[in-house]
């Protein structure tokens, strides 16, 4: 495999002023907010209490696709505690996370698009006066046809449900070629075609999506929101075009969010809402969602429909891929363009794909907007292609564990669709789980009923680009040293659980000699902390703590120079460890971090420094290289067990093996969480997880409870063995790699493909249910096709390809003027 | 809707409380709202997540079900009450050490929920475990810190010096 060789891995705190060792990275280390968590005394969104404090509630839309003709709020204005009505007029400007679909309006104002649509808002002395009110509301409306889901929108064009996008109900079409895949299909051993179909689901957190907005009254004119958001950047720049005010009047203040997972990224209605009523009333407003609502609000995985071709030499080699991807992206665009794009963004990374064609199509559909749901966009692909190569690993006569090793991608090297890969630790992780799950003995050679698969997948560490074109740092971090010996680390990252606040008291503390509790993190506050772009895309550990690094780097040489004086040695040897500055070749020989700090503040004042990051440009240039490159990417290999009972279809997963290559583990706590964590929402995207809609045409949402929303308790999760494959990325803080998404991804196609070991039948759709199960069974039975899943991928007229050279064509990363076709001539990948 | 106020009196963490509230507000509300106790979360009011469990009389409750009003003269213990003597109780501390508080939101009911497993054994078997938490819905977690957490807060409420497997903090190497 691997020709590439290994870069050197930048080791900061190795620098001169080290031995080498790692006191604080790399350990298992109690989160800084630990406390607090379990004390019930972290402050969520929907904790806070302010006095003189108004309610605020949404009245939605009944209709998922309508005109509305008129509104009446009179009735509602005048029940005594309301304060303040809201319409769409109102608020007139749209919004939306990306540049190219600011198609939102915080309230609608002709049209509904979802039932669950925004239409009118209200602040109240209590929540039952809001909730009361919204009754008294008259919304007159005219029913539209609406449009079901993505097959739907592309036989009905009219009538649309936005005026853009790239025809009648198709938001967006993406059609890429890297390499001219039909002479590799040409030169294949077996050319193989599989339909997948991977069922939407939504993130629900256990916190329901809450804000707070105040306004300090003018000549103040300051507004501040706090809210349950993972991209107050975002949130901050909506407000301000909205509400048309002047960023520096606004703060907006992320609160802990009680589970994230992408659903709490874009900037939503009620937050610019509440901002409004605030700014109208004078009085602070909250607004906390019900359950149903944050079902409206989604965001969530994109239902894709998807076609993979690949031609394959005997031993497994991948000649070319085709992958079409049809998304169902519901109501408004959202991040759905990423998204995607990023259905067909990954297939390169895990496996040599030497020509790659991509087609991806998202279609508006009258449901709850689609977005970013933990792996955004390339849990789907990655489930169709580990699925479609289990099935080519069975008509070669390979293992499939045999096949992926033969072909992995090496470090250090470029993808068709010029993706840099770095460190790449996918062969390792196949290794640890086969051998742990005893793959050999067990596969193909369980009981029936029984059943183990296999699948790999690989995700980004943070997002190449930023979501608004821009020339700035991705994160930035202030840091200050406090005389006491303590140092407070200033962030805009966000906490979502995941433990990002403590991979920035974990970098100072390894940097500066400390102890993680002793530095305070202060974080996602637009008036205190430097701009981070959020808690999305895995980027946090990489991109924070690069720049928290280069911070604490910048205080460390401050301190040391005038340590060194002090100490009389050369600056080199001044070693920071133990909460102490010392020579390194005479440990003895020091001072307290405490006093280093009073030495260097007297000599140069107050001790404070700022870091920042941003990713080194990506090679590809062609429309649409955007999304796809990552500052390093992590793999993860999954082998999952199953028992299946032929009588009912009911497929129960006793336990997963997972390893995953996360480059460096900062904080072993957290790694083993996102992992495990991951794992089980694999799982339930396998098994059950589905947004289901109502069969008719009012695209009413079956199931908006927690209770008919099937999601794994603690009697459906499996037992997961795991392992931490660490394989540093010269690009990580410490080699570092995400942990938080990818192991979701290998999880749904390993249970699929262990489903096909235990019952020789192919579900080929996710959520893996009994009834699919039993019915692909049946029809074993009567001797049809052993399979349950899509049986065709609808016509699309696609635009022009536009042809990207590969890099072993001698491309440049740009695409081939006129989409023309470029002479492929000994265009061989190396 | 100004409703007259009603008044209750019950132990609350094991002090006497006196509170008015609105007759209809349930007890998570009260708690949240009248009693300035925010620890006690809501996923959903509709008795469907468990993330709003207390303990009332020792056992656990939904909160956003029952009442305020039903509580008279009972005994209701919530996330507040749990650590004493200024250090966290043993499951508080368990959470913290291995992680099973992710986002943290479910967690308070988590650990009540624990609490009253172990009251009623002291040497929980994990299946014992799951059943007894099958009621709270984590999302972040996996459940798995968790239940190696009620472990071992268990061993050492039983007086043995626990501590965290090396595979449950750094996976099997
Ligand atoms: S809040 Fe969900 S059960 Fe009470
Ligand atoms: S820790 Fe986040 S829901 Fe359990």
């Amino acid at each position: 495999m691997a020709s590439g060789k290994k870069a050197a891995v930048t080791q900061p705190a190795a620098v001169g002023r080290s031995d080498g060792q790692l006191r604080v990275v790399g350990k298992a280390i109690r989160k800084v907010d630990a406390t607090a968590k379990v004390t019930g005394a972290t402050r969520f969104a929907d904790d806070l209490f302010l006095p003189r404090m108004l309610y605020a509630k949404l009245l939605r839309s009944p209709h998922p696709h309508a005109r509305i003709t008129g509104i009446e709020t009179s009735k509602a204005q005048a029940l005594p505690g309301v304060k303040a009505v809201l319409t769409g007029r109102d608020l007139p400007i749209p919004f939306g996370i990306l540049p190219v679909s600011q198609d939102e309006h915080a309230l609608a104002i002709d049209k509904v698009r979802f039932v669950g649509d925004p239409v009118a808002g209200i602040a109240a002395a209590s929540e039952e006066i809001a909730t009361a009110a919204l009754d008294l509301i008259d919304v007159r409306y005219e029913s539209l046809r609406p449009i079901t889901d993505a097959e739907d929108a592309i036989t009905h064009p009219e009538p649309r449900i936005h005026d853009y996008g790239d025809g009648g109900n198709l938001h967006k079409l993406v059609n890429l070629e890297f390499g001219d895949v039909a002479e590799g299909f040409a030169e294949a051993d077996l050319v193989r075609e599989d339909l997948l179909f991977f069922e939407g689901s939504t993130h629900l957190p256990m916190e329901q999506h809450a804000a707070v907005a105040d306004w300090s009254p003018l000549p103040d004119g300051k507004l501040t929101l706090w809210s349950s958001t993972q991209t107050p950047h975002y949130v901050h720049r909506a407000l301000a075009k909205v509400l048309e005010l002047a960023p520096a009047k606004i703060r907006v203040v992320a609160t802990p969010n009680g589970g994230g997972f992408g659903g709490k990224s874009d900037p939503f209605s009620h937050e610019i809402v509440v901002a409004k009523l605030a700014m109208l009333t004078g009085r602070p407003v909250k607004i906390t969602l019900t359950r149903e609502e944050v079902f409206y609000c989604h965001r969530g995985r994109h239902p894709t429909l998807m076609w993979v071709k690949t031609g394959v030499k005997r031993d497994g080699a991948i000649t070319a891929m085709h992958f079409k991807s049809l998304l169902d992206g519901g109501g408004y665009g959202s991040y759905g363009v990423a998204s995607t794009y990023y259905t067909g963004a990954l297939q390169t990374v895990t496996y040599d794909v030497p020509r790659y064609k991509f087609q991806g199509a998202r279609a508006f559909t009258n449901k709850p907007p689609c977005g970013p749901k933990r792996g955004h966009g390339t849990p789907q692909p990655r489930f169709a292609l580990e699925v479609h190569l289990d099935k080519i690993a069975e008509q070669l006569e390979m293992d499939p564990a045999e096949l992926r090793l033969k072909h992995l991608v090496p470090p250090n090297s470029l993808t068709a669709n010029w993706l840099k890969i770095g460190s790449m630790g996918l062969g390792e992780c196949i290794r640890r789980v086969i051998d742990g799950s005893g793959w050999r003995q067990k596969f193909r050679k369980l009981p029936p009923g029984q059943g183990i698969g296999l699948a790999c997948s690989s995700y980004i560490t943070g997002a190449g680009l930023p979501i608004y074109w821009n020339p700035l740092p991705h994160s930035g971090v202030q840091l200050k040293c406090d005389r006491g010996g303590g140092v407070t680390v200033f962030c805009g990252s966000t906490e979502i659980g995941q433990g990002s606040d403590s991979i920035l008291a974990v970098l100072v503390a390894e940097i500066l000699g400390l102890d993680p509790f002793d530095v305070a993190v202060v974080t996602g506050d637009t008036d205190l902390t430097p701009v981070d772009l959020g808690s999305y895309s895995s980027r946090v550990t990489l991109m924070t703590g690069n720049a928290c690094i280069q911070a604490a780097e910048r205080a460390r040489d401050a301190i040391a120079s005038h340590a060194a004086r002090q100490l009389e040695v050369p600056v080199a040897r001044v070693a920071f460890a133990d909460r102490r500055v010392f020579d390194l070749e005479d440990p003895t020989h020091g001072l307290a971090f405490a006093d280093a700090v009073q030495l260097a503040e007297a000599a140069q004042g107050t001790i404070g420094t700022v870091g920042s990051y941003t990713p080194a440009p990506s090679p590809g240039r062609y429309r649409g290289a955007g999304v796809g490159p990552s500052p390093a990417y992590s793999y993860s290999a999954c082998v999952a067990l199953v028992d299946v009972d032929p009588a009912s279809g009911i497929v129960r997963v006793p336990r997963v093996w997972i390893a995953h290559d996360v480059g460096r583990s900062i904080n072993a706590t957290t790694v083993m969480g996102q992992i495990e964590g991951s794992v089980y929402m694999g799982l339930g995207e396998a098994l059950m997880e589905e947004m289901a809609y109502r069969g008719n045409r009012n695209v009413v949402h079956k199931i908006p409870s927690l209770l008919e929303y099937k999601s794994p308790t603690t009697l459906e999760m499996c037992d997961v063995v795991t392992y931490v494959v660490q394989d540093p990325d010269p690009n990580g803080p410490f080699g570092a790699k995400e942990c938080g998404q990818g192991p979701l991804l290998p999880v749904p196609p390993a249970v699929a493909n262990a489903v096909y070991d235990a019952v020789g039948v192919r579900v080929d759709e996710v959520p893996i249910t009994p009834e699919k199960v039993f019915k692909a069974l049946r029809r074993k039975e009567k001797g049809e096709p052993a399979r349950y899943g899509p049986a065709t991928f609808p016509e699309i007229a696609w635009p022009e390809p536009t042809r990207v050279p590969t890099p072993w064509e001698g491309g440049d990363g740009r695409a081939v003027e006129g989409g023309g076709r470029r002479a492929t001539e000994a265009a061989r990948r190396p | 809707m100004p409703d007259a106020k009603v008044k209750l009196a019950f132990e609350l963490n094991s002090e006497p409380v006196e509170v008015a509230f609105a007759p209809h507000k349930t007890l998570l509300e009260v708690l949240r709202e009248d009693l300035g106790l925010t620890g006690t979360k809501h996923g959903c009011e509709l008795g469907e997540c468990g993330t709003c469990t207390v303990l009332v009389d020792g056992k656990p409750v939904l909160s956003c079900l029952v009442l305020g009003l039903a509580c008279a003269g009972h005994r209701v213990k919530t996330v507040e009450g749990m650590a004493g003597g200024g250090s966290l109780h043993p499951l508080q501390d368990a959470f913290a050490e291995l992680g099973a508080a992710q986002c943290g939101y479910c967690t308070p009911a988590f650990l009540l929920a624990a609490e009253a497993l172990l009251g009623e054994t002291a040497r929980p078997t994990r299946d014992e475990i799951k059943q007894a938490l099958s009621g709270n819905l984590c999302r972040c977690t996996g459940y798995l810190k968790i239940y190696e957490a009620v472990e071992l807060a268990a061993a050492r409420l039983r007086g043995e010096d626990a501590k965290p497997a090396p595979e449950s903090l750094y996976g099997v190497r």
